[in-house]
């Protein structure tokens, strides 16, 4: 027997995968032709990025009153839509839990966080702002839906991986529906929904950022206006104060995640 | 049975557990337990045990027949009734079955569950009287000095005391031991199997204790019962137990 043929049976080709990279490739360069980017058009572009960029510098803080109140009310809708999304997430999660929940309750629960997922968060605040009118409620109200279907998914997949046997044991001492669920799944669950809601508090002040620019309140409409009026000083100086929150948040959250483990 | 009325001890009449419609796991068990006493039930793996252990608190809810506890029928009950009558009984698990993140004074209490409120139970308001029964029983099964610590943080063998402890906690009619041993070195097996069939033993419970090591079966029970394909193949005092019985139970005889 030959060396390639030995080859050959330890490690067998996989055709398919190969056909999958070479239509990959070509349908990229095709891709590339159709949409007309050419080293022409990126030169162009570079050169307009540079004009872009230079009306920046330097940031204007001249008008920070406007921006620390677009700032604020981001971080007071981030705060309240992270808080309202968590405490409705908690029982939506655990009736969605397949473990725990019966199974007619547990697939219409299912449902229902799919459906709040289904819709990208500014498509639901353009909804809202159409609703019930401009503002900070319909940035809440968005990002509120948004928070719930997420945080929910992750609990009831969180609940759906403990371990039963500990559940069985606190059920076989005579204990309640409420007692299983704080003794026997509660501190299996609690360290990891913790985790849960600081990274959806993190992502909700990005997001919070923004539902503004459709309307839906916070620091987003600051920054809209801005670039209609061509204020790029104006716009620099409010990407920097967003930069500075979003990093500052990152330094908290990992505190308090270093703290709980 | 000197008292007619009220059969005291743990009667079981014509149990029947099917997962599957059709496919019997227990074929009919009639068993009955006195009110005190260590009782073995040996047999191979698959052939029921853990079920009929489960039944009798109804973690696994039977599909035909009569369990009776001190009297009282328990496999109609649901709910409340079902809840009041869990707490009568105790059980310990093959794997400790603690929950890993709480504290071993927690899970001690948690055999209190049944008989406090879902608030005293959240905020840990246990009664004085409890968390003094919860030391005085941390103190019996040798770990008097770990009530704080976390439950993952312990030894099997520690993790097995706290376990008979959140069992004795509920001041039970009935302990139950599913597989304590099995996943224990044998010198621990033994010092386990020595503190539950003391501590039942001066509590006057009875205590059923499924197991795999036939020879611990023989040190620690009065009775030993032997089960195979679902059903009680053999039934007397260990020293009755012959190899031919063990042959009859385990099937096949290189082993012996």
């Amino acid at each position: 027997m030959t060396a390639s043929s030995l080859r050959q049976r330890a490690f067998p080709p996989h055709w398919g995968a190969r056909a999958a990279f070479v239509a990959l490739a070509l349908y990229a360069a095709y891709a590339f032709a159709q949409l007309d980017i050419t080293a022409g058009r990126l030169a162009i572009g570079m050169g307009e990025a540079g004009r872009f960029l230079g009306r920046m510098w330097p940031p204007n803080f001249a008008r920070w009153e406007l921006l620390l109140e677009g700032l604020l009310e981001s971080l007071q809708i981030a705060v309240i839509s992270s808080a309202l999304g968590i405490l409705l997430a908690l029982p939506l999660g655990l009736m969605a839990a397949r473990n725990l929940s019966p199974w007619p309750l547990a697939m219409v629960t299912r449902g229902f966080i799919a459906f709040c997922r289904s819709l990208h968060y500014v498509i639901v605040a353009i909804l809202f702002v159409k609703a019930i009118g401009f503002g900070a409620l319909a940035g809440v109200a968005a990002l509120t839906i948004a928070s719930m279907g997420f945080i929910a998914k992750l609990f009831a997949e969180a609940i759906e991986e403990i371990s039963m046997k500990q559940v069985e044991a606190i059920r076989a001492t005579g204990a309640g529906f409420g007692a299983v669920l704080i003794y026997g799944v509660l501190p299996q669950v609690a360290s990891r929904f913790v985790g849960f809601s600081l990274y959806q508090l993190d992502s909700n002040l990005r997001n919070s950022t923004l539902v503004g620019i459709v309307g839906a309140g916070g620091i987003g409409g600051t920054l809209f206006a801005a670039f209609k009026r061509f204020d790029y000083d104006f716009v620099a100086a409010i990407l920097l104060a967003i930069i500075a929150l979003i990093f500052l948040a990152e330094v908290i959250s990992g505190r308090i995640r270093a703290l709980l483990r | 049975m000197t008292n007619g009325a009220v059969m005291q001890g743990l009667v079981i009449r014509n149990l029947v557990k099917e997962y599957v419609p059709g496919t019997p796991v227990l074929r009919g068990i009639n068993l009955t337990i006195a009110a005190q006493g260590i009782t073995a039930i040996i047999g191979p793996s698959g052939t029921g045990k853990s079920t009929l252990l489960r039944c009798i608190n109804q973690l696994v809810e039977p599909t035909q027949g009569e369990i009776r506890l001190n009297g009282e029928d328990l496999v109609p009950l649901k709910g409340r009734a079902l809840r009041l009558a869990r707490r009568r009984i105790g059980m310990v698990f093959q794997e400790y079955n603690l929950v890993e993140r709480l504290s071993v004074m927690e899970n001690v209490l948690s055999g209190r569950l049944g008989y406090v409120s879902f608030w005293r139970a959240w905020l840990r308001r246990y009664a004085e009287e409890d968390i003094a029964r919860a030391f005085e029983l941390l103190e019996a099964v040798g770990l008097p000095e770990q009530a704080t610590r976390r439950a993952d943080a312990l030894s099997g063998g520690q993790r097995q005391r706290v376990g008979i402890a959140r069992a004795l906690m509920q001041r039970p009619e009935l302990l139950l031991a599913d597989e304590p041993t099995s996943s224990l070195d044998p010198r621990t097996a033994i010092e386990i199997m020595e503190l539950m069939t003391g501590l039942a033993t001066s509590a006057r419970i009875p205590l059923v204790v499924n197991i795999h090591n036939v020879d611990l079966a023989r040190r620690f029970a009065q009775r030993v019962i032997g089960m195979a394909g679902g059903e009680i193949v053999f039934d007397g005092p260990p020293e009755k137990l012959e190899a031919s019985h063990l042959r009859q139970i385990y099937g096949g005889e290189d082993w012996l």
